[in-house]
């Protein structure tokens, strides 16, 4: 007799969707059928999904209303619920969910944000790596810049946006007064990184998202600056490349026709 | 990530108060260094692949003992553990070498993901070959003994054809492991279940018993009007519990002892205060068999 698995299948089931009657067999002391106790469990899990929804993503819920974000919240973690129990990695698919969310469909910027929060989340929680030094940046013959190849820190993310979405993060975290934003003041691309304890966000210039992207996909300098002019005739390589680099944004480099890395000697 | 003076850091969990880890008391501690017997950590909570979880953990565990506890294993799952998630804590526990790594008797997996809440398992045959199952291959794979912690329950399940003390009772002379008593956890629960808490202590394998947990609940009501007790660990421990508390200690002699408080987390003076609470109940408890323990 196998009932533990049905019985956990139908457990489970009712506590995602409160449409669902109380399974039969979940007693109170005198044996009798008890909802409000059943409740306790739909509660703590919905409750719960809201609470790190809430904590991974704050700028967002405090644009759209604490209240309007934990209904939305609810909605989402009913339908996604966490893959694993490493909360602080739930939500990915939270600014995904928001693009797809009618009532948020005139606040496209709010998408945006949330993935600028996603992004620090992902940022904060990445693996460690020491950036390169100006010794070993030294060591790159000019000559040959072109054909080399940036290895980017683990913690760096890029978000693109067509709204000035790191103006609107920065003056509505914790603590900032929000100030109005013109929305169509142009787009802003945000860089994501946590060297040390603090994750860090910075506007990208010009074709600089598209820049840091190529040589993310392994392009050469001179390959990923060529594709950024094409897209962007305002992308500046010399100021783009000193803005990463300033950046701590590389951890390494190698020549990509001799594909040999860099390792120090 | 710096590891030095590995070897060096306190490996084993004393028979002191502790007091869960928390992100916002971090600096607090390092800077204070305060006077306290453990810290504890939820698993899942250092297992990013670095960033300042690890960092401070690191640090504050050169200078502490640690108590590994576990929130997502599913031990209670009728489906496999997952094996992802046990290399995960098995790689922990090599990292941290905490002196105790706990779990629960209750289940989280489903097939639309993790249910976040540690839910109740009936307490049938079935069960009890799973949950021996599970905890077998825990503790096989991480090559130590884990402790089970007591539910806190809101509902009983028809099918079950064990008492609960009877259940773990068993699986602790089946699998060997060890066990942690959440006097919360059997105040809450014996509340809910019209249970007699005292009883339930006296009852319980005590000899296994390697840690207690303290925290506060909310008390609601069922549609009966009964007292309906939720494990929500957002207050101070009630005094009952700390009554409760005090007959386990005169029965168990004194034992590493934490303080759930993982909502509405106080100020760091306020959450050690309790763990200074529980260590005089045990040197009050215990001053006639054990004279040093006040002192030690």
């Amino acid at each position: 007799m196998r009932r533990l698995g049905e019985r956990q299948h139908g457990f489970g089931t009712a506590i995602l969707d409160a449409s669902l009657p109380v399974p039969e067999g979940l007693v109170d002391p005198d044996g009798d059928p008890s909802p409000r106790r059943f409740a306790v469990y739909r509660n703590n899990v919905v409750v719960g999904m809201v609470e790190t929804l809430a904590a991974a993503y704050p700028v967002v819920r405090r644009l759209v209303g604490e209240e309007f974000f934990d209904a939305m919240a609810a909605h989402y973690a009913r339908s996604e619920p966490p893959a694993s129990p490493m909360l602080f990695d739930y939500g990915k698919g939270f600014p995904a969910f928001l693009s797809r969310f009618e009532p948020l469909a005139d606040l496209p910027y709010v998408v945006d944000i949330a993935r600028i929060e996603r992004a620090w989340v992902e940022a904060y929680n990445a693996a460690e790596a020491s950036p390169l030094s100006s010794d070993e940046m030294a060591r790159i013959d000019l000559g040959r810049i072109g054909a080399v190849c940036m290895s980017v820190h683990p913690s760096l993310r890029i978000v693109r946006s067509r709204f000035p979405a790191l103006t609107i993060w920065a003056s509505n975290v914790d603590g900032a007064t929000p100030a109005p934003v013109d929305l169509d003041a142009g787009g802003e691309d945000t860089l994501v990184l946590r060297i040390e304890a603090e994750v860090e966000l910075r506007q990208l210039p010009p074709g600089g998202a598209g820049f840091l992207a190529s040589l993310m996909r392994g392009a050469s300098i001179a390959a990923a600056a060529e594709e950024s002019f094409l897209a962007d005739a305002e992308f500046d390589l010399d100021r783009t490349l000193a803005g990463l680099i300033d950046a701590d944004a590389f951890t390494g480099w190698s020549y990509h026709l001799a594909n040999k890395h860099n390792d120090g000697h | 990530m710096p590891d030095e003076s590995q070897g060096q850091r306190p490996v084993t969990v004393p028979a002191r108060g502790g007091v869960g880890l928390k992100a916002q008391h971090y600096r607090t501690i390092l800077d204070t260094r305060p006077d306290i017997g453990f810290f504890e950590v939820h698993a899942e909570n250092y297992m990013g692949a670095g960033g300042p979880p690890h960092r401070y953990l690191t640090a504050v565990r050169e200078r502490y003992p640690l108590s590994l506890h576990g929130v997502g294993l599913s031990i209670g799952a009728d489906r496999p553990l997952d094996r992802n998630h046990l290399d995960r804590l098995a790689a922990l526990i090599d990292r941290y070498e905490p002196g105790l790594f706990s779990e629960h008797l209750a289940w989280s997996s489903h097939d639309s993901g993790y249910l976040d809440d540690l839910l109740p398992v009936p307490y049938t045959d079935e069960t009890l070959g799973r949950v021996c199952d599970h905890i077998d291959e825990i503790q096989e794979a991480l090559g130590r003994q884990m402790l089970l912690e007591n539910p806190s329950t809101y509902l009983a399940f028809t099918e079950s054809t064990y008492a609960e003390i009877d259940f773990i009772a068993e699986v602790v002379r089946r699998t060997g492991c060890g066990l942690l008593l959440d006097v919360n956890n059997v105040f809450v629960a014996s509340t809910n279940q019209l249970w007699d808490p005292v009883q339930y202590i006296e009852r319980y394998p005590l000899p296994h018993v390697r840690e207690i947990h303290l925290g506060g609940h909310t008390p609601e009501q069922d549609e009966k009007g009964r007292p309906l007790l939720i494990d929500t660990h957002d207050r101070p421990v009630e005094d009952v519990v700390w009554h409760l508390y005090a007959h386990a200690v005169e029965l168990i002699g004194p034992i590493a002892t934490l303080i759930e408080w993982d909502a509405d987390v106080p100020e760091w003076d306020r959450l050690h205060a309790e763990a200074v609470q529980a260590e005089a109940v045990m040197a009050a408890c215990c001053r006639e068999v054990w004279p040093d323990a006040a002192a030690g």
